[in-house]
């Protein structure tokens, strides 16, 4: 399979619906927060304020939704070239007793979600973490699931999944391109 | 990045880099939680033939707040102040396991030499080397004048700037790396010294301004950021007065003191890079002002080195 498998408004409408699935299990937003992990995530996680702020009135969406780059917290540093660190913004309501959600592009092996949990952990002591993410490509390596799913995606785990993002390169979309070899940037 | 030796093979692209990965690192350590655990199971060993205090706690404090390991090794009471050659230290720090070296050295080149010669193969990284370089402190310097000269300034460099460099650039390894990396950088670099206390050939160089006395600096350009070097007494040889005629005539002429910091932009910042002598190069006045960075200068050199140690060793090793 290769080709676009979401366009610009299967990811609208999948974000809106993790809106209001965010709103309902946590039954409402006094606590929430939300923290993108870099780069992509970031982007998703200000839309999903936004999305929150407009059903929500008493949501301010620019003061909930932050940055987490979790670089220096990653397991596989030793194994790739250098990478550049991303900015951490926190909202500025701390992290201490809310409810962070933690929001990606791509759920693949784990290991990203596993890094931000540490990363969190030396940012504060949240109550509660849930993950949402816009695509789970499956390929879990460790035991971690996330609570909101844009898009379920079964793939061959040598095949790439891209999510492109207005805000990061010009359009939206997800790409998934076939088979190329493990060594050609697997995302984790 | 195998070493960072020196800045003159620094790319524009590689420095800047650095100092964004510095701002990571300095908004790291405004965290309640200061420590990270990127560096975990590397030895860092902090190798010093010279006597610091601050530049090796830096170090050390940057590789422990990376949760590295620290060996502090140095030539006061050790088998280096019973002639051990530089080669036998680096077998035996090889065999330790050290990841990366950082060296201070009485002798020009001494890091240089530790990174080519194949005796170990940890990264170097240079905190001083005679009287030729110390990298991390010219980082440091452009770090601190870049968050307070450049607006916006991640990805920047410190084209505009202009930078006045006050004291011994013969003796100062601090002068020695931060000339050509604010050149790279792009900055204007203006040179205020004695004649007897500059480097042969300097004066014939087109890049750069050389005045001698700081009042001809302050007159001539619009300074946005002066360091004063400390006058190196221990490197002077024939009594610290071989250089110039007094330590008084020093002071009228190349000391930064209120006033002259008054003739200078509002915005103008005043670096040293410490140990300070008080009323020699810069007076209490210059030194304690609301625009001196100083002691920032210290923390951002955490920061600098945390990002020197993070980008050296976090990556997949090269091949050999």
């Amino acid at each position: 399979m290769t080709g676009t498998v979401l366009g610009a408004p299967d990811i609208a409408r999948a974000l809106t619906r993790i809106a209001h699935e965010i709103l309902e299990r946590n039954e409402g937003h006094d606590s929430l927060v939300l923290l993108g992990i870099p780069t992509r995530g970031v982007p998703l996680a200000h839309r999903l304020a936004a999305r929150i702020g407009d059903v929500e009135p008493g949501f301010d969406a620019s003061a909930r939704a932050g940055a987490l780059d979790i670089t220096m917290y990653r397991d596989d540093l030793h194994r790739q070239p250098t990478r550049a660190i991303g900015e951490t913004t926190l909202p500025t309501m701390g992290l201490d007793d809310r409810t962070v959600v933690l929001v990606d592009d791509v759920f693949h092996t784990g290991r990203t979600i596993r890094a931000a949990l540490d990363a969190i952990k030396d940012l504060g002591r949240p109550r509660a973490v849930q993950l949402a993410v816009l695509v789970d490509r499956g390929h879990r390596e460790l035991p971690i699931r996330a609570d909101f799913v844009g898009k379920n995606l079964p793939t061959a785990k040598s095949e790439r999944v891209d999510v492109h993002l207005t805000e990061v390169d010009g359009n939206d979309e997800v790409l998934i391109s076939g088979a190329r070899s493990a060594t050609d940037g697997e995302r984790a | 990045m195998r070493h960072l030796l020196d800045t003159d093979t620094l790319t524009r692209d590689e420095a800047i880099r650095i100092l964004d990965a510095s701002a990571q690192m300095a908004a790291t350590q405004e965290r309640e939680m200061r420590k990270l655990p990127t560096l975990r199971g590397k030895t860092v060993v902090n190798l010093f033939f010279e006597d610091s205090t601050r530049t090796r706690i830096s170090f050390e404090a940057a590789a422990k707040r990376l949760s590295a390991d620290v060996i502090n090794f140095s030539a006061k009471g050790s088998s280096l102040s019973k002639g051990e050659s530089l080669k036998d230290t680096a077998l035996t720090l090889q065999a330790m396991g050290a990841d990366a070296v950082v060296i201070r050295h009485w002798a020009s080149g001494a890091a240089s030499r530790l990174a080519g010669s194949g005796w170990m193969h940890g990264h170097v990284i240079n905190a001083g080397d005679g009287t030729h370089q110390h990298p991390t402190q010219a980082l440091l310097d452009a770090f601190t004048m870049r968050r307070h000269l450049v607006d916006d300034s991640a990805g920047k460099a410190l084209d505009g700037v202009t930078v006045a460099i006050v004291g011994d650039i013969l003796h100062s390894r601090v002068a020695g790396s931060n000339i050509p990396l604010l050149r790279t950088l792009g900055a204007k670099v203006v040179v205020v010294a004695p004649p007897t206390l500059l480097p042969y050939g300097m004066t014939d160089r087109d890049d750069l301004d050389v005045h001698y006395t700081l009042d001809d600096a302050i007159e001539a350009h619009d300074i946005d950021a002066v360091m004063m070097l400390r006058v190196q007494r221990e490197r002077m040889t024939g009594g610290g007065s071989g250089f110039f005629p007094s330590p008084e005539e020093y002071t009228r002429l190349f000391g930064l003191d209120g006033d002259r910091l008054r003739r200078m932009p509002d915005h103008a910042i005043v670096l040293h890079p410490g140990p300070m002598n008080r009323g020699l190069e810069i007076s209490a006045e210059a030194a304690d002002s609301p625009r001196s960075v100083i002691v920032e200068q210290v923390s951002n050199g955490v920061a600098v080195r945390m990002a020197a140690l993070y980008l050296l060793l976090a990556g997949e090793e090269a091949p050999q």
